[in-house]
């Protein structure tokens, strides 16, 4: 028999090895750089827009600027404006996603995958370049109000203020309500349904007792975003000339009064808390959904196949919804190849050189996009990975910090960071250029990095999830040092998912327009977003500016199909 | 090219007061022990009782809190895992799923600068020794759970490693390969010589495996000894009750003459065990019986209490041809289970009447300490009746 004898006392680990339990000091390291980083880009520039906000004159905290905010008619008008305007984007938007949803994920029909696939394609066009197309089409000499007046000589404007910019803001975010809706929809275990009915609930009692409970969680979660999406999107007011409202009078009070007005912070902290309260909100709901995915070991059923009548109706509805929301392509596409379309059905002479403006003559603003967009890409990415990978594997304190920092610019407006980035590096020189940093181009580049850092990040984490930690352990006992297996083992199975991450980075950072607009200080600069903005405040550059429009739309298109492809590659058949 | 055998130079494990927490919980306490060279060394117990914490300490993926790990009497604790040159089998065969099979296992040869031209030899006869030519350029997802297992011995033995760690390699596995498997596993450690300490939570597993057994629960080490030694003579009565199954009954030493040691049970009847078996226990001892169920037989109702039957009823019998398991309710109503490999002399007993059980006196264990919180007849797990030990 063999039960071990008492040992002496068993013998110390020194301190500094103690230390290195709990900690490791590269991962350490790389946190306090990232930290550094995060701080000087993030919350340094948000940090004094709050703080100059609450600021008075003689450097005592105050919160009078905030109060006299809700004493300026200009300001409370502004508010309910950009409220208002979310409010029935939202409404609007509902009304078409939901038939649309129910259609697609309840039933089985020819042409179903198509009608998905155009339903989202709203989402490539960015908001301000669909604007000049439904002007085209809807505006004093548009294609619809000339219909309705030569057919019923009913006289309308219907991108007339407020009710202009909710229509464009409708046709472009209604596919997040889709996107959301339909994903909980199918995820619903229809078994709970047919618990419903066994119980003596149909139809319309069904729907209401059992189907929109479970499915109300996401559906909040997609309206959220689209709220927040409507109040953040200036670049829509610009077009349309609406100049009442939060973020077009942030950028008025920043550009025409100073960069020292107060105001302009003010109007951008009431921003950020409307664009917080959403995302917590959201979040909140999002929690809540657990419920709506109970999981059974059945596969999904299919879908009910439709026949006759019921067949036609579908697919009435989902033409119709999805034709609605591709009037924008359209009309950008025939606007950027029209010379003449004025007072007519259609352009009644047909040109190129509206691309030879942007390619030939200024191409300037394709160049400068896809150059910042790039470098935007690129940072994001490295900063994300890293990030991600102490998120996952690092043993040092401050991670909830370092996901919360890294997260924080998704509930931020462009127009803050825009506002943030002027007043904190306005004062900035680089070394051997004799220029604050905000005249450089590389203000664009950290901008957008910024900005979209929380998608990269995201991409970071969902491949490096796939990894399991045991990938690595096997890969330190097979003899790998930390670096080598990082190389040999990780990097190989993240970069797709990773590059994703950047890609979604380049196409979003290339029609990024609310901190653009900030922060142009000269044409040369300016990228494709502000060009078109430019061109379209003349009525003979609105074909460049569809052109413009149709590059990003381009750009948007392919990266999207690129992100796709490379995610699924990055998910590699890996199961436990 | 002419291939090389595999040849690994074995070390000797040391572990002295190796402990580590987790957050303040102590998930290995204070732990010393020697595994030998070649030895086939367990760690059984479980989950959550550190016997992974353990193995990860000694892979050197995880830094103890406080003791050392010694290979050949060279302190390790030290030293990270890729420099410890040992070969590791994890619990989801960790493959890498971007890699061939091929480049799965030369992995470890690439980062030990291997000479180019050896390589693929050495790939091709580790992919022989666990039964996988010719699968060098399939990827993990293109194989089964069985053959993924493989791949990951290969590549753990194919640099010849010191020490061979596997971390409940079997457990992913449907049963009928598992079983097939162990043979495999054991095969080769023989043909290899190569000193490997196994993790497991599976008895059956680690009796037929292992030289010697650690058997740990919550953190410590209760028992180190040979398979026989652990099944035969538990430390205490959690061993006993996890390796293999046992009916504790509780009580005291009543007279120890030469040979044989006489305990009043707390129900009233007396049981004789024999002395060479139990030694070291006086009259007056604080005891707990330990009845393995298949040391206990049915006998007819007349049969006299004389030390080495208890009187009782039978509740519940169940036939399965090869064995047969009965539940047996003493006077005081505790239950105590009964498996016999004579099912045939056995169908005679009906449920619900009287019965003796029976059993000799050199199968009956003593146990210092007091018994486990009574088991009701719900409780006792009827697999482990079914494993037929």
């Amino acid at each position: 028999m063999s039960i071990p004898l008492p040992q002496q006392a068993p013998p110390r680990v020194d301190l500094r090895a103690r230390w290195r339990v709990a900690v490791d000091p590269g991962h350490a390291a790389l946190m306090v750089l990232l930290l550094s980083i995060l701080g000087l880009f993030v919350v340094l520039p948000v940090g004094m827009v709050l703080k100059v906000a609450v600021t008075a004159a003689d450097g005592s905290p105050t919160a009078s600027h905030l109060l006299r905010f809700f004493e300026n008619p200009l300001y409370i008008e502004s508010l309910i404006n950009s409220l208002a305007a979310g409010f029935w984007t939202v409404v609007l938007s509902t009304i078409l996603a939901l038939p649309l949803a129910f259609v697609v994920a309840r039933y089985e029909f020819p042409g179903r995958m198509l009608v998905i696939t155009l339903a989202t394609l709203p989402l490539v066009i960015p908001p301000f370049v669909g604007a000049i197309a439904l002007l085209q089409v809807f505006g004093r000499a548009g294609v619809v109000t000339l219909l309705l007046q030569d057919l019923f000589g009913v006289r309308s404007n219907v991108m007339e203020g407020l009710r202009g910019l909710i229509l464009v803001q409708t046709l472009h975010f209604f596919p997040f309500i889709f996107l959301t809706v339909t994903t909980a929809l199918a995820n619903v275990d229809r078994s709970l349904e047919e618990m419903g009915q066994m119980m003596g609930a149909r139809g319309w009692r069904l729907l209401r007792r059992i189907v929109f409970p479970l499915v109300l969680p996401a559906y909040a979660a997609g309206a959220l975003l689209t709220f927040t999406k409507a109040v953040d999107d200036i670049g829509t007011p610009f077009i349309l000339n609406i100049k009442n409202m939060l973020g077009p009078q942030a950028y008025l009070r920043i550009t025409t009064v100073g960069r020292d007005d107060v105001d302009g912070y003010v109007i951008c902290v009431i921003m950020v808390a409307i664009s917080i309260a959403c995302v917590v909100a959201s979040n909140w709901m999002v929690s809540r959904r657990e419920y709506a995915t109970v999981q059974t070991g059945a596969p999904r059923p299919q879908g009910q196949a439709l026949r006759g009548w019921r067949l036609g109706g579908a697919l009435a509805v989902c033409g119709v919804i999805v034709g609605a929301g591709l009037i924008p392509h359209l009309g950008v596409v025939m606007l950027s190849f029209s010379k003449i379309w004025s007072l007519s059905y259609l352009p009644s002479v047909y040109t190129l050189s509206n691309y030879a403006e942007i390619f030939v003559r200024a191409p300037r603003f394709v160049i400068n996009t896809i150059a910042y967009s790039l470098t935007a890409a690129a940072l994001s990415v490295v900063l994300a990975a890293a990030i991600a990978y102490l998120l996952q594997r690092g043993r040092v304190p401050g991670k909830g910090l370092l996901d919360a920092i890294a997260m924080m610019p998704i509930a931020l407006p462009g127009v803050v960071i825009g506002v943030g980035f002027l007043r904190v590096f306005y004062n900035i020189t680089l070394p051997g250029i004799d220029a604050p940093l905000t005249s450089t181009w590389a203000i664009f580049a950290l901008a957008y990095m910024v900005r979209r850092l929380p998608y990269a990040l995201r991409a970071s984490h969902a491949a490096m999830h796939q990894v399991h930690p045991s990938l690595e352990d096997a890969a330190a006992v097979g003899g790998a040092p930390r670096v080598r297996a990082f190389r040999r083992v990780v990097l190989p199975m993240i970069l797709g998912g990773v590059v994703a991450g950047g890609v979604l980075v380049f196409i979003t950072a290339a029609v990024e327009f609310s901190a653009t607009i900030i922060l142009v200080s000269r044409m040369e600069q300016s990228p494709l977003s502000y060009g078109i903005y430019v061109y379209s405040q003349s009525s003979l550059g609105r074909g460049a500016a569809a052109a413009l429009g149709v590059v990003a739309i381009v750009l948007v298109a392919v990266g999207t199909y690129l992100a796709n492809r490379l995610s699924g590659r990055g998910r590699m058949a890996f199961n436990l | 090219m002419a291939e090389r055998r595999l040849r690994p130079q074995p070390v000797e494990v040391s572990i002295r007061g190796l402990t580590r927490r987790f957050r303040g919980a102590v998930a290995v306490h204070d732990l010393s022990l020697v595994i030998q060279r070649g030895e086939f060394f367990t760690f059984l117990g479980p989950s959550g009782c550190g016997k992974t914490t353990t193995l990860r300490m000694i892979a050197g993926l995880l830094e103890p809190d406080a003791g050392e790990i010694l290979f050949d009497g060279r302190a390790v604790t030290q030293v990270p895992p890729w420099q410890r040159n040992i070969g590791m089998v994890f619990q989801n065969y960790a493959l890498w799923p971007h890699m061939t099979v091929a480049d799965n296992v030369a992995f470890g040869l690439i980062e030990r600068r291997a000479r180019r031209g050896e390589i693929a030899g050495r790939v091709a006869e580790a992919l022989r020794l666990v039964g996988l030519e010719g699968m060098e350029g399939r990827l993990p997802s293109q194989l089964s759970g069985g053959q993924q297992q493989r791949v990951a011995l290969a590549r753990a033995v194919v640099v010849e490693p010191a020490l061979l760690l596997l971390d409940e390699p079997l457990s992913n596995l449907d049963a009928r390969l598992r079983v097939q498997m162990r043979t495999e596993l054991v095969r080769l450690q023989r043909h290899l010589g190569i000193t490997t300490i196994y993790v497991t939570h599976d008895q059956d597993e680690a009796l037929m495996l292992s030289t010697r057994i650690a058997v740990m629960h919550r953190g410590r080490l209760v028992q180190l000894g040979t398979p026989e030694e652990v099944y035969e003579r538990p430390a205490d009565t959690f061993v006993a009750d996890f390796l293999g199954a046992a009916n504790f009954l509780g009580g005291v030493v009543q007279s120890v003459t030469a040979g044989e040691i006489l305990v009043a049970l707390d129900g009233g009847a007396t049981v004789r065990a024999a002395g060479a078996r139990n030694p070291g226990f006086r009259a007056g001892d604080a005891v707990t019986v330990c009845l393995r169920p298949e040391i206990l037989n049915l006998a007819e109702a007349s049969r006299p209490a004389d030390g080495t039957a208890l009187p009782g009823t039978l509740r519940l019998s169940t036939y399965l041809g090869w064995v047969m398991t009965c539940e047996v309710e003493l006077a005081g109503g505790r239950l105590l289970r009964v498996q016999t490999a004579h099912p045939r002399s056995h169908v005679r007993f009906p449920e619900g009447g009287l019965v003796m059980v029976a059993f000799s006196p050199e199968d009956v264990l003593i146990l210092r300490e007091n018994p486990p919180v009574p088991q009701t007849a719900t409780t006792a797990a009827p697999e482990d009746a079914w494993t037929g030990r």
